[in-house]
């Protein structure tokens, strides 16, 4: 098994024993202390952007506001990921210390988990690890309450400023960037809303310290990432793999032996076909030989039975009902799109209508109002030229 | 302490505040971006994209009028990438569109349309989509909704919330499924909706229109039998020249009498007629209630709320039941106008009242609800047979093949046709309030309302609420109880506003005795019937001809209208708030709900 593939265990590894040490243990230090920490150890956002995560706290804290919030990002819409719930359910003590910590950097009182409405399941327990959270808090004389928000299901209130939009009781629909959250978030608020799997990198980080977090991964990806493995693979599973690794090496370790493609990143990631697995690594974008690629964590692999165009119907379809609908862009492209591949695919409309399409996607990425637009291009174009026998005949 | 940003747009440079849009940056230098959510009286919503720019250094293309400029941006509104995304755009709103504009009451004044000429689309690039739900709502008297010409723009639901604090319609469903709805999806007819036509004139296309009327009314003109009235509200004179080609403000009255006569109307009256007569009845009714509560210590609604606009009326019947005691018992000008029309008019001209077929011209969508409400029938027929707005009015004209800019000025026929420049403030927000005060000012003091000119300045302009204080001294010793009285009057126009009064009255801390209430931003001249576009350099420009029209007129005071003398005199002798004035000029309200 290559190095990469050791299977870590860093982020979902016991928290229990610890009894809120790391939490005891950071509050004493300096909030410029613990944004520098967090900065070197080069951590980013895993919910799908990779925004810096020391650089959103600072942020955050640098805004003026007279209540600040910490929002735990847990609506995990993407279908075939559930690492974050896994991680609620095995570690959250990782998570709420880091909401803790978050808060006292920046000056938040007041933190949320918004939660999947589909994990309601989690509740009890996780209200429960609430409570004894806020004895320990009361011990260490810190001033920060949390609460579950039930999202109410829509893909799109995972986008951090619809997520914001819905807690409001308004309908869930992104809002226009700037202001980013960390400047009017909640309740037009400085915000700082990070994804759960995020919270619990940064506890590590905090936990083993800025250098040895940073050895893991390669030039801009740090640290160690779960993956959520499916599709055509023996093992399907989540897996706390470090960043960089190659396609081949992953293929080699999770495929079936006929592979032909794995999308990376989910319907809003990109599908890259047997010829480029060696080219490409996995991590945000950087400057890497080949194709680096961020993902939110779901590692999808095709044999040779699959119908990528099937694929990517289902990818259009799922677009085109989970789009709030709200956007030019985003509403009727994601419908042409859809109904544009079935014209080819039935001969009413000739293959060259795809360029048309293509350009559509072109148009989508730079005009869309939130990541979900803009992401369409991304498996729409990867499997679109890679499979374009598929999509004709 | 301002802040300001140096951006260069275009290659030219320009310093702004901070906070200022894209948008607004490359209006200051004459570069104007095309726009289709955005409407200036609404907030940003960024949701059409069309006026995406490119921003030197970013990924992607910002939405200029949702964009604040940062210091050293650099901005290309014009670029390659730029028309083509827009382009882009534009193709795909056709595609969702359901594209008859042949046959389109927007055509010629559509935004979809203009962006769709502009950028020359191809209606080729995209499969058309099918509308699934091309159903057309016309429950409603006033507002008839087309999904199929929707642009999902939601300037309506951002009308309507912000403009008027109705929220009857609402964004429905995600993704391909979105659409503009209404509470449970009901028919317009059943929601909160009070027929504002706000969310009509903010509509960008023909999704959301006016009920229209008038091949109705062209086929009275045409029937020989009928004796077909109509009478013209004072906002639409000021207006009406829009539709026909003439910069906003441009006083038409003459011109617009003559082309309906032109058209066949027997007889062209105006409502102002009835406003001054309002002003009569509802000044009396004022004064009476103060008596009431000043002198005979009774308990009495006040302070008293204006009644003449319907969509002020509807909203109160639904958001505030409890308190319809304190609006006005007196019908609107185009209620009285219909009663009188087939009693008082019918009588005095020989004509059985079953002939007569009385339209109204309006600003306004409320009215024609308004027209249709069941009361309305004193006169023992329905009392107004149609409304018609402003723009259909327009649309009139032009059917009937008349070149207006040559025609002569014309007079309003007699008998309910003389009126007052009282009678032509009601247009403008603070005018019902301003003619009612020189009525009521001089029937208690004996002196004219002490404003230079009679210009009540203080209920002028487009504040958001206006308020003044009118001390009484040395009234006529009738009015005895009055004397040394600080009469506190407040006027709010547009629904939002209107509840921030209704608030006061409902937690009993409401300091004023009399209250004007318009339910669109701006009053009539801001009507739901009016013109499209409007917005406030549009109003200003109409309420500075209301004033002009006011000053122009011989007599400028409701009680000294000689036709309403002669009204009192032959026809309700008893006076004002008698028991036949109550049978024709006065109604009742009705307690709606919430939802
Ligand atoms: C359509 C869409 C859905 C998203 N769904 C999620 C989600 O389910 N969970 C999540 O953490 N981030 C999601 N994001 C990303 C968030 O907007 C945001 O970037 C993230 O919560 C920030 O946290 P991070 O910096 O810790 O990654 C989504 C973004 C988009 C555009
Ligand atoms: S891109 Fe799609 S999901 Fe995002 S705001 Fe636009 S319509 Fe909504
Ligand atoms: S709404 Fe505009 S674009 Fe649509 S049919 Fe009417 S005129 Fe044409
Ligand atoms: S007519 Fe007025 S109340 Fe009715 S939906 Fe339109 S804006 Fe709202
Ligand atoms: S009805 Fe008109 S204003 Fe409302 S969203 Fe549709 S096009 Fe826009
Ligand atoms: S006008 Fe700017 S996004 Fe619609």
């Amino acid at each position: 098994m290559p190095d990469r593939l050791r299977k870590l265990d860093m982020i979902l590894g016991s928290y229990t024993n610890e009894k809120y040490k790391v939490l005891e243990k950071t509050l004493k230090r300096s909030n410029e202390e613990i944004i520098k920490d967090l900065i070197d150890s080069g951590l980013k956002g895993r919910g799908g952007a990779g925004f810096p995560t020391g650089l959103k706290w600072r942020l955050a804290a640098a805004a003026p506001g007279d209540e600040k919030y910490v929002i735990c990002n847990a609506d995990e819409g993407e279908p075939g990921t559930f690492k974050d719930r896994e991680i609620l359910d095995c570690v959250p003590r990782k998570v709420l210390s880091a909401m803790a910590i978050c808060g006292k950097v920046i000056g938040a009182k007041k933190g949320y988990i918004y939660l999947r409405g589909e994990y309601k399941f989690l509740v009890p327990k996780l209200q429960a690890e609430i409570d004894l959270f806020h004895q320990v808090a009361k011990q260490f004389n810190l001033d920060f309450k949390i609460e579950i928000f039930l999202g109410s299901g829509a893909y799109v209130c995972g986008e951090e400023t619809a997520l914001i939009q819905s807690m409001e009781g308004k309908r869930g629909e992104p809002r226009n960037k700037p202001p980013f959250p960390t400047q009017a978030g909640f309740k037009n608020m400085p915000t700082v809303v990070n994804n759960v799997e995020t919270l619990a990198s940064a506890l590590m980080v905090f936990k083993i310290g800025p250098e040895e977090f940073r050895k893991l991964g390669i030039q801009d990806s740090h640290g160690s990432k779960l993956f959520s493995v499916s599709g055509d693979t023996p093992k399907p599973g989540i897996y706390d793999l470090e960043f960089g690794l190659s396609l081949a090496e992953f293929v080699e370790e999770f495929g079936d032996g006929d592979t032909k493609a794995v999308q990376v990143g989910g319907a809003s990631g990109f599908c890259v076909p047997r010829k480029k697995f060696a080219e490409t690594t996995i991590g945000y974008q950087g400057g890497l030989v080949g194709d680096s690629l961020p993902t939110g964590g779901s590692m999808m692999l095709f044999n040779s039975s699959r119908s990528m165009y099937n694929v990517l119907k289902n990818y259009l379809d799922f677009f085109a009902e989970e789009s709030c609908g709200q956007c030019t862009p985003c509403r009727i492209g994601c419908q042409q799109l859809k109904i544009g591949i079935d014209a080819v695919k039935r001969g009413i409309k000739p293959p060259e209508y795809l360029d048309q399409l293509l350009k559509l996607t072109d148009t989508m990425k730079i005009t869309a109002k939130c990541g979900l637009g803009q992401s369409v291009a991304n498996s729409f174009s990867s499997i679109v030229t890679n499979f374009i026998e598929e999509m004709i005949y | 302490m301002e802040k300001f940003l140096n951006v260069n747009i275009d290659g030219i440079d320009v310093i702004v505040e901070e906070g200022t849009s894209i948008l607004d940056a490359a209006k200051k230098v004459n570069i104007y971006i095309p726009t289709l959510c955005y409407h200036e009286d609404l907030c940003i919503a960024g949701n059409c994209r069309i006026c995406v720019v490119e921003v030197i250094g970013q990924r992607t293309l910002a939405a200029a009028c949702a964009t604040p400029v940062s210091n050293g941006m650099v901005i290309k509104t014009n670029s390659p990438k730029v028309r083509n995304a827009r382009k882009d755009l534009v193709a795909l709103l056709v595609s969702e569109h359901n594209t008859q504009c042949t046959t389109c009451y927007r055509s010629t004044n559509c935004e979809l349309q203009s962006l769709a000429n502009e950028f020359n689309i191809d209606n080729n690039r995209y499969i058309t989509l099918p509308h699934a739900d091309t159903q057309i709502d016309r429950s409603s008297w006033s507002i008839e909704k087309d999904d199929s010409k929707c642009v999902r723009c939601q300037r309506c639901v951002r009308t309507c919330a912000e403009l008027q604090h109705v929220n009857a319609i609402t964004v429905a469903h995600r993704g391909e499924h979105m659409k503009i709805s209404t509470f449970m999806e009901l028919p317009l007819a059943e929601v909160v909706c009070v027929n504002c036509g706000q969310c009509v004139i903010h509509c960008p296309t023909a999704a959301l229109t006016e009920r229209r009327y008038f091949d109705y009314i062209w086929e009275a003109i045409g029937d020989e039998k009928k004796h077909v009235i109509i009478n013209t509200a004072p906002s639409v004179r000021v207006a009406i020249g829009e539709t026909l080609g003439y910069p906003p403000g441009t006083r038409v009255t003459g011109k617009m009498v003559t082309a309906l006569k032109k058209m066949g109307f027997d007889s062209v009256l105006d409502t102002n007629f009835t406003a001054d007569l309002t002003i009569i009845e509802e000044g009396t009714e004022l004064l009476h209630r103060l008596r009431k509560a000043l002198l005979e210590k009774e308990k009495v609604a006040l302070p008293m709320i204006t009644s003449c606009s319907p969509g002020w009326v509807k909203f109160i019947e639904h958001m505030y039941p409890e308190h319809l005691e304190h609006l006005s018992t007196c019908k609107s000008p185009q209620q009285m106008f219909g009663a009188l029309a087939k009693t008082y008019y019918a009588e005095k001209m020989g004509i059985d009242p079953k002939d007569i077929v009385c339209v109204a011209a309006m600003p306004c969508a409320a009215k024609k609800y308004e027209a249709n409400r069941p009361e309305m029938k004193d006169s023992g027929y329905q009392d107004v047979d149609a409304g018609l707005t402003t723009r259909e009015l327009g649309l009139m004209i032009k059917q009937s093949g008349l070149n207006f800019a040559e025609l002569e000025d014309g007079y309003f026929d007699t008998l309910m046709g003389k009126s007052t420049g009282a009678a032509v403030l009601f247009g403008a927000t603070g005018g019902v309030m301003e003619a009612a005060l020189r009525t009521v000012y001089e029937v208690v003091t004996g002196r004219e309302l002490p404003f230079e000119n009679l210009n009540f300045t203080p209920a002028r302009g487009l504040g958001k609420i206006k308020e003044a204080t009118i001390p009484l001294e040395e009234c006529k010793e009738e009015w005895a109880f009055l004397n040394g009285i600080e009469l506190k009057v407040a006027i709010a126009h547009g629904l939002t506003n209107a509840r921030i009064i209704m608030d006061q009255v409902k937690s009993g801390t409401s300091p004023y005795h009399f209250i004007e209430i318009m339910a669109c931003p701006g009053g009539c001249i801001g009507g739901g019937g009016q013109p499209i576009p409007t917005n406030d350099e549009i109003r200003k420009r109409r309420i500075a001809a209301i004033y002009a029209e006011d000053e122009g007129m011989p007599i400028r005071k409701s009680h000294e209208n000689p036709e309403i003398k002669l009204l009192y005199e032959e026809f309700i002798p008893d006076g004002p708030l008698s028991k036949k004035s109550h049978k024709l000029l006065h109604t009742h309200y009705t307690k709606r709900n919430r939802y």
